[in-house]
């Protein structure tokens, strides 16, 4: 019987099997760990220093900020807050939406739910995939969302990269031309793989924010399973035992 | 009534204190106690399979519980749905278990139904005199399609909006009168806080009320006629000198303490999911869903819920679009014909031939397929491997007449086999 139990729950976990598909061209793995304090913490540095001055992330409570990433008060004003918000506001940039339209052809978009829309290694490969492209107004263009209208922020820490190009053969016998690699033109403040742990920050601070109960979900939920395990041993023997006399 | 149970019925009147007296002389609580729980006879040999009409009963529960919590924070307008939900989400306390358990709920509530009707087409419980509960259950798969699809556009993201767009517009496809249907529907030209609010008027009273008038009904037939069981033997043809059934048990203690197994193991899976992988990645709450609803921007890949998705590649396999729509019906009403299509002299698969086996087990890998089918882009092969599995869905109902009465059955027992 317990075989069959198995089996029923095996069933009910169907859709789990079938694994699901998303993605685009060039997104490399971003390997995050929000479960790590201070890369949040360094995670939200940057967003406040980098991200915040165009985009919002209207959702987001700083004093749930403070809370979630172990910081008091005091810090989070200190290090967080730079506009004369009070604690318990959310996120709001300091761009007026008209003005942003107006300059960048489009609003910047919210940022709470970017990474759950897209996935953190999608906002890691975005943020590290900016090259030259003097066609763009901004100068730059993004391999991950081309034509992207916002122009490489980053680059005083990254520095400056050219995209370079192979040409391959297809599956129709012509040639033409494919992504290779990037090549850093004018180096920035920071080398690569410092650069890389800047946007691998940032994912996993966007990640935490477009979802922020998820640091707290799964401990809860060992509790409930480990108690709904108990309870499930206890109903099994109660109907063992009353069906003793069913013959 | 037969004497003894006359006696047994003051005996247990005599054994009443006072308030229990009167009450039950102004409502038949404890008739109603018997006849429905404690002396309800179903089965000794019900298998785990049965246990999924419980459990979607559970799921009722659970969806009616958590939605009128949710009810409570959501607001059902254009530009503040989105908001409220991850108001919801992050501002509400305990806001995210109530939200997570409520779309965790729908896509279980389906996972369970389709368990629960497979159970009734492997054992035959849609055959003679079980037609109507087959019936109302159509009727309460068909309720609950809509109350999905209703909810489905509350969130108000991407997903919402533009999924509602082509459902609703497939109505379009009727000749003369589709456009204009389509805006009544709408009650707009195009998906919008109008559409969001009668929406949101159907998801959370109308379908609700329908849903639990069909539940009541199902239930109601179901115990006029007794409990099906996977021999596929009417238990009340064979009754013991007291009237019961000699291989029925009561529905309480015995069956609800076994379904309380089955729900404390569903229990353990819904947690599950809904603590450790509530998006189920990006099948039961979508990616693009996360995004929210922009009527000028139309996503790369509109794709219905998982639930939806083999219908929706019967949709797409047809290249008329009316076509398409008719078929699609077709696909849902032929279940209701069941009944009339099965031939057999026998009900349970265990005392059918190989046609019958090999028919179901096709139809079954055809629902599938179909369904990962409907998830992706209606492309080249995926177009012809549609076309070809909507063939065989269809064959299943449409042979059914011939197969059936061709199919060499076994002997049926006298008594449900029980190896205690």
């Amino acid at each position: 019987m317990v075989r069959k139990i198995i089996a029923c729950a095996l069933m009910l976990m169907a859709p789990v099997i079938v694994s699901a598909a998303g993605g685009g061209g060039h997104v490399e793995r971003a390997n995050i760990d929000i479960s790590n304090e201070a890369n949040l913490q360094r995670g939200a540095k940057y967003f406040v220093n980098y991200c915040l001055g165009c985009h919002s992330a209207k959702y987001v409570r700083y004093n749930r900020l403070a809370m979630d990433l172990g910081l008091t008060e005091d810090q989070l004003v200190d290090n967080l807050m730079f506009t004369g918000e009070r604690p318990f506001d959310t996120m709001d940039n300091a761009i007026p939406d008209v003005d942003s339209a107006n300059w960048f052809g489009r609003t910047p978009p919210d940022l709470s739910l970017t990474a759950r829309a897209r996935g953190a290694d999608w906002v890691y490969s975005f943020l590290r995939s900016f090259y030259l492209d003097p066609s763009k107004p901004t100068g730059t263009n993004n391999l991950v969302l081309p034509g992207a209208s916002m122009p490489h922020v980053l680059w005083d820490l990254q520095g400056i990269q050219e995209a370079v190009y192979r040409t391959e053969t297809g599956p129709d016998g012509n040639p033409h031309e494919v992504f290779d690699r990037f090549e850093i033109v004018q180096p920035g403040r920071l080398s690569p793989e410092e650069f890389d742990g800047v946007a691998s920050d940032l994912a996993a601070f966007l990640t935490y924010i477009s979802e922020p109960v998820q640091l707290e979900r799964k401990s809860l939920g060992i509790k409930v399973i480990l108690f709904l395990v108990v309870l499930f041993l206890f109903a099994f023997l109660f109907k063992k035992e009353l069906w003793k006399d069913v013959r | 009534m037969s004497t003894s149970q006359n006696e047994a019925a003051q005996m247990a009147g005599r054994r009443q204190g006072g308030f229990n007296r009167w009450f039950n002389k102004r409502f038949p609580m404890d008739k109603m106690l018997r006849e429905h729980i404690t002396e309800y006879y179903a089965s000794k040999n019900l298998n785990w399979w049965f246990v999924f009409g419980s459990l979607a009963l559970v799921v009722l529960i659970i969806q009616i519980v958590s939605g009128i919590f949710l009810t409570m924070s959501y607001k059902p307008a254009a530009d503040e749905a989105f908001a409220s939900v991850e108001y919801i989400m992050r501002d509400v306390n305990w806001g995210w278990l109530i939200r997570y358990m409520h779309s965790t709920g729908a896509s279980m509530f389906f996972i369970v139904v389709y368990v629960h009707m497979f159970r009734g087409l492997m054992y035959g419980s849609y055959k003679s005199p079980r037609e109507l509960i087959w019936i109302f259950g159509m009727f309460i798969y068909l309720a609950l399609a809509a109350e999905a699809f209703f909810g489905y556009l509350l969130p108000w993201g991407q997903m919402s909006y533009w999924g509602a767009q082509v459902i609703v517009s497939l109505f379009g496809a009727i000749p003369v009168v589709g456009e204009s249907l389509v805006e009544w529907i709408r009650g707009d030209f195009f998906i919008s806080d109008i559409t969001l609010n009668r929406f949101f008027a159907l998801h959370v009273i109308a379908l609700p009320l329908v849903l639990v008038g069909l539940v009541a009904v199902h239930i109601i037939a179901l115990h006029e006629v007794g409990s099906n069981n996977p021999d596929g033997i009417e238990i009340k043809e064979k009754k013991g000198p007291d009237g019961i059934p000699l291989d029925g048990i009561p529905f309480h203690p015995y069956h609800t303490a076994k379904d309380l197994v089955a729900f404390v193991a569903f229990a353990i899976v819904f947690a599950a999911i809904l603590f450790f992988a509530p998006e189920m990645g990006g099948y039961f709450l979508e990616h693009a869903n996360f995004e929210a609803a922009d009527p000028l921007k139309t996503p790369e890949h509109i794709a219905p819920v998982w639930y939806f998705t083999p219908f929706y590649a019967i949709l797409r396999a047809v290249p008329d679009k009316l076509g398409g729509v008719i078929l699609m019906g077709s696909a849902m009403i032929l279940l209701f014909f069941l009944p009339w299509l099965d031939r057999s002299p026998v009900k349970s698969v265990r005392y059918r031939g190989w046609m019958f086996k090999l028919a179901l087990g096709v139809f079954v890998i055809s629902f599938i397929v179909l369904g990962f089918l409907g998830t992706q882009p209606a492309t080249g092969v995926y177009t012809l491997l549609a076309r070809i599995f909507t063939v065989l869905y269809f064959a299943f109902f449409l042979l059914m007449p011939i197969y059936t009465k061709l199919d060499k059955t076994k002997p049926v027992p006298e008594r449900v086999t029980y190896h205690g």
